[in-house]
């Protein structure tokens, strides 16, 4: 129960777009049309259900101060979390590039209609950021984790899905001045959406 | 072709003309999160200018040793590591401010604007013009989050790195700081209207 509650305040109290405002590059490049904005939903939602665990065992068997102690006591007092920035940014890169990989290999289709995305997904801050907060909450359990990865995954797709859906209208339903066409309306629109987003700080779960 | 690159362009291009925040759309998510407050956004600013400049001539120096396929590991690591000591040392020197920006020191890592610029420049060209490129990006991405932090604590907080600016008689004739400045999306609709004032004075950049 525990965990499907931080899986729900995942998806909308803490809203990746519009709460923290992360992943906001590519957020704002690739939202032109809905369906590639749902493909880079999708590789995004995979890669932190993916990285969130795996980078929650490193914190907790390696990285943090003490983790070592497996290894025996000699180790107790090591403490590696100087080096976390280091580590979570190798395992998403190099998990990209290895799902990059598998995907070519087993799946064309899907790698034809998600490839362009997935290298732009290591530098995706939403990701790094996911490992982050993790980080600073100190999880109970990795699948705490991998629920809190999911909801933000998901929480990420419903905020492209749903701009994309709003800028394909703009484009042809509406008459704004020159200058703020494109990128400086989407800003707006992202604001106005954050702004209603703020709506569900309220709720307790 | 080296030898024809214009360095004066190669660095002040980014400020205006091709500045990474506003034209390119690189590196958004800090610009929003850090510039609730002058300083802040100033610290963030010259950690970004000292990342992406080392960044650009270390990518620059080992180009040709990369292998294509991997290439985006070493970057990432190379900017990680310089990432690792910007954070130690604003830890040491400058705790309240670290403590401030906490992740976001971190997230400078995934900050697409090195990615974007060790890709497209650091890649191809000598160190000396990367390291230039890097300056030049670095203080156009700066200068934004500066006129950002700027407007958001004058209107937001009445102060400006801290001090008072508006003074009391204003308050007591009955202005009001505008909280709402003081949020997040706020951010986002100032960068809409610097993008606005930009964009009408460069014809060039503007979409169809």
């Amino acid at each position: 129960m525990e965990n499907f509650n931080i899986f729900i305040r995942s998806i909308f109290i803490d809203n990746m777009i519009f709460a923290y405002f992360l992943g906001m590059c590519s957020f704002l490049a690739v939202s032109k049309n809905v369906k590639t904005a749902v493909g880079l939903g999708v590789a995004v939602t995979f890669m932190l259900v993916i990285t969130l665990p795996i980078n929650y065992l490193l914190q907790t068997y390696v990285l943090s101060s003490g983790a070592l102690s497996w290894l025996g006591p000699e180790y107790a007092d090591v403490d590696l979390s100087f080096l976390s920035l280091i580590m979570f940014i190798a395992v998403i890169a190099s998990m990209t590039q290895l799902v990059e990989m598998a995907v070519e290999k087993y799946s064309p289709t899907l790698y034809s209609s998600l490839g362009i995305f997935l290298p732009l997904i290591a530098v995706n801050c939403a990701i790094l950021g996911g490992s982050l907060f993790m980080q600073q909450r100190d999880f109970p359990s990795v699948w705490t984790a991998l629920c809190a990865g999911g909801g933000w995954g998901l929480g990420w797709l419903l905020a492209i899905a749903a701009i994309a859906a709003i800028r394909e209208r703009l484009a042809t339903y509406s008459n704004i001045p020159k200058p703020l066409r494109g990128i400086g309306i989407t800003f707006i629109i992202t604001a106005l959406m954050g702004i209603a987003f703020m709506s569900f700080l309220g709720i307790k779960i | 072709m080296a030898d024809k690159i214009n360095y004066k362009q190669v660095f002040f291009n980014p400020f205006s003309k091709n500045n990474p925040v506003v034209v390119q759309i690189l590196g958004i998510c800090s610009v929003l999160a850090v510039t609730a407050k002058l300083e802040p956004a100033m610290v963030m600013g010259m950690s970004v200018i000292a990342v992406l400049a080392f960044a650009n001539v270390i990518i620059s120096l080992i180009r040709n040793t990369i292998p294509t396929n991997i290439r985006i590991i070493v970057q990432l690591v190379v900017v990680a590591g310089l990432v690792v000591i910007v954070d130690q040392l604003l830890k040491a020197y400058a705790y309240d401010v670290s403590k401030q920006l906490s992740v976001f020191i971190g997230l400078i890592i995934t900050n697409c604007i090195l990615m974007g610029r060790l890709e497209a420049f650091a890649m191809a060209n000598r160190p000396w013009p990367a390291f230039l490129d890097g300056v030049g990006n670095g203080i156009g991405y700066a200068l934004i989050l500066v006129i950002v932090g700027f407007f958001r604590e004058l209107l937001g907080s009445g102060t400006l790195m801290g001090f008072q600016v508006v003074p009391d008689s204003w308050y007591a004739a009955g202005y009001v700081n505008n909280g709402l400045m003081i949020l997040p999306p706020m951010a986002l609709i100032v960068v809409a209207c610097i993008i606005w004032v930009q964009r009408s004075l460069n014809k060039d950049l503007q979409e169809d």
